[in-house]
């Protein structure tokens, strides 16, 4: 098997941690990674904003470089929606559908592909999960609390594989923290009282980290705890599942 | 209430007082708690919301037919039809028929349709007062405000104001907040006008194509008590709001007010079929842009909305902005998806209003795919040129940076700014970002780099 890691830019640029620790997890567990160079965007940043047109030159950059893998995983449920969704060409449909149908967000790819059961990882915090919107309710990785459905969570099936972390209940547990791609500066108040919000329904239980399966997310929370000069902070899942015994 | 401002500009104010939007957070979030407990009881919830889909699904898509059928079985019962194709043509059939009989007072019970058509001002405008019925819909009367929300019209407004407002207007002591004190105010109020009123209108909640009837929810009676001391009823409805069949109204009684409040069923579902001796009852079906919106294969689907406002009380937008920010008579998402259909250049700011998070679609009682068609009008209102084109260049720009390796490498290098088009410019107050958010502290290599490296270690 032999695995394409897609890391999205802002994650690139910005949090290359993550990325790293998704590489390390993903050989940890015996996996053939590839990063293929020239990668740069899905192309959702324009089409959230209505732009979708013009992400014709982002959709033939990721075909190019991500054709021919047996799986895509990347470390943003965001990202990973918007190509499942969203991701085509014109000049070759048939090309852009495999590659679609190809792509796997990182707790979705170690639960259901991988089937991973047990992980070697150590981390000794309370941990608050933050449920990032389109990897819960685009992808499903975990129930949804306005569903009368069973419960279930593949990033919490496999944080409860992770030694001595002690996960928190959050009063409102899956609501969104109001980062939203360009929402997060077009609808600016908004946006920063819904994550001042979330920030706060994790304080309030006591979490040392706020942890979740989207960067992007993370980011917009760090951003509000940072300039509260919290000493709560925010990691990427990736980093908790990567971590030494 | 008119404004020129957009949803951001109105929410921004909105949030000047940060305690009000807590409470205005938190009275909503009260209220889908009470929703999520009644319908996690309901083994069958989504089975039940997926008939409800189907049977919508179905009557959009012989809607004439239905129509006509409806039409012809309420004739038979001796309701008198009519049809309008806009809102100025169905105020004007309201209006003409309160002229010919004289009246210049009426009472209306909750219709969200009557709001879309601004028909209190039209009827003001030529003479005829409108008391509304329903509590909220009366204290936002009273203010000379829009309801901010579908079903608690005067959610936005705390006990205390409502004292105040009714010391101004109804003459309770100064002070007075206590509710049962108000109510009691209230009721004595509306049972006045309900006595004196010859004509009252109506909203449908749900209209019956087998039948000819029509089904009115409410919770306060407040429907019943002005049809039925009424000399002429009148009852407007949208178009979408047929169900073929009876047996198919269980379903949506079940689905309502368990979506709405968190309640089983309405406190009164009153089936309106033929007038009373000596009563003129009237039905007027109403397009008002509703076919236009059947003919948009993307958005049909938002046609099947029952106006419970079960994606207003979830939307964590809407209970942080306020209804009136989104300066429409139907406010939240559905009407965001509904009101660029009626404005495209009004309400092109509307769909931008979303996180898409998805809530919405989830409690929608109907399944309407909200947050799906939130995005579609996004890419709709940009190709039809309704957008900042200072926005447009940004975004040129960034797909042109974004589509060339070479170029995203060098945007990266240039001081980690990759994605310099959105927020990460500048530490300053200008930067929206940075005006309630530190940015992200810029690492010393990208994962790119530190990837080139380790190869070299190998």
């Amino acid at each position: 098997m032999e695995v394409a890691l897609f890391v999205p830019c802002y994650v690139d640029q910005f949090y290359p941690g993550a990325a790293r620790a998704t590489l390390e997890l993903l050989e940890k567990l015996g996996v053939k990674v590839a990063y293929p160079d020239g990668q740069t965007c899905c192309g959702q940043p324009m089409a959230n904003s209505g732009y979708e047109h013009l992400t014709g030159g982002c959709n033939e950059n990721f075909i190019r470089c991500f054709q021919g893998y047996d799986y895509i995983v990347s470390p943003s449920g965001s990202c990973v929606l918007h190509l499942k969704d969203h991701l085509h060409t014109d000049s070759s449909p048939g090309l852009s559908d495999e590659v679609r149908h190809r792509v796997f967000e990182l707790t979705e790819f170690l639960t259901d592909i991988l089937k991973v059961e047990k992980l070697d990882a150590r981390f000794p915090h309370r941990v608050g999960v933050h449920q990032s919107c389109h990897g819960q309710r685009g992808l499903m990785l975990s129930q949804m609390s306005e569903l009368t459905a069973a419960p279930f969570s593949k990033p919490g099936k496999l944080l409860n594989m992770v030694k001595d972390i002690e996960l928190v209940e959050l009063d409102r547990k899956d609501e969104c923290c109001g980062f939203g791609g360009t929402f997060c500066v077009a609808e600016e108040a908004v946006s920063v009282k819904m994550g001042k919000d979330r920030v706060a329904d994790h304080l309030r239980h006591g979490a040392e980290f706020i942890t979740g399966a989207d960067m992007s997310c993370l980011m917009h929370m760090e951003g509000i705890l940072r300039r509260n000069k919290s000493a709560t902070k925010v990691i990427h899942i990736a980093e908790i599942l990567n971590s030494q015994l | 209430m008119h404004t020129d401002k957009k949803h951001a500009a109105l929410a921004d104010i909105f949030n000047k007082d940060e305690a009000r939007v807590n409470w205005h957070d938190e009275t909503l979030w009260f209220v889908r708690s009470k929703r999520d407990r009644l319908t996690h009881d309901l083994p069958e919830w989504e089975v039940l919301r997926n008939t409800a889909s189907q049977i919508k699904n179905h009557v959009l898509s012989r809607l004439q037919d239905y129509l006509l059928q409806f039409e012809k079985n309420a004739l038979a019962n001796g309701v008198q039809v009519h049809w309008a194709a806009d809102a100025q043509e169905h105020n004007q059939i309201v209006c003409a028929l309160l002229k010919k009989q004289g009246i210049e007072r009426m009472v209306k019970s909750k219709s969200m349709l009557t709001e879309e058509c601004h028909l209190n001002d039209y009827l003001a405008e030529n003479g005829i007062e409108v008391i509304d019925s329903d509590l909220g819909e009366r204290i936002v009367q009273l203010a000379k405000e829009m309801p901010s929300h579908i079903v608690l019209p005067c959610i936005h407004k705390k006990k205390e104001e409502i004292g105040d407002i009714f010391h101004e207007h109804l003459g309770t002591a100064a002070g007075v907040s206590d509710p049962q004190i108000l109510t009691e105010t209230a009721r004595q109020h509306l049972r006045n006008v309900f006595v004196t009123r010859k004509a009252a209108l109506t909203g449908v909640n749900f209209a019956i194509a087998e039948t000819g009837e029509m089904v009115v929810c409410t919770n306060e009676g407040n429907a019943d008590m002005g049809a039925h001391l009424s000399n002429i009823h009148i009852a407007s409805m949208g178009i979408e709001k047929l169900i073929p069949k009876r047996a198919h109204l269980g379903v949506f009684l079940r689905l309502l007010t368990r979506s709405a409040t968190g309640q089983p069923i309405t406190t009164y579902s009153s089936h309106f079929r033929k007038p009373r001796k000596g009563q003129e009852m009237h039905v007027i079906l109403v397009d008002n842009g509703r076919s236009r919106q059947l003919a948009r294969p993307d958005f049909k689907n938002s046609l099947k909305c029952i106006r419970c406002g079960a994606c207003m009380n979830t939307c964590p937008v809407y209970r942080r902005s306020g209804g009136h920010s989104y300066h429409h008579a139907i406010s939240g998402p559905i009407g965001s998806i509904l009101a660029p259909n009626l404005d495209m250049d009004k309400f092109a700011d509307l769909p931008f209003a979303s996180t898409l998070c998805g809530s919405c679609s989830n409690v929608c009682p109907v399944k309407i795919d909200i947050h799906n068609q939130l995005y579609k009008w996004r890419q709709e209102l940009v190709k039809a040129g309704y957008t900042d084109k200072k926005k447009t260049v940004a975004m040129k720009l960034m797909a042109n940076t974004l589509s060339s390796p070479s170029k995203f490498k060098l945007a990266g290098k240039m001081g980690r700014l990759a994605l310099k088009y959105v927020p990460f410019t500048v530490n300053n107050s200008l930067n929206p970002w940075y005006k309630g958010r530190e940015m992200p502290a810029p690492p010393k290599q990208s994962f790119s780099e530190w990837y080139k490296e380790r190869g070299k270690d190998v």
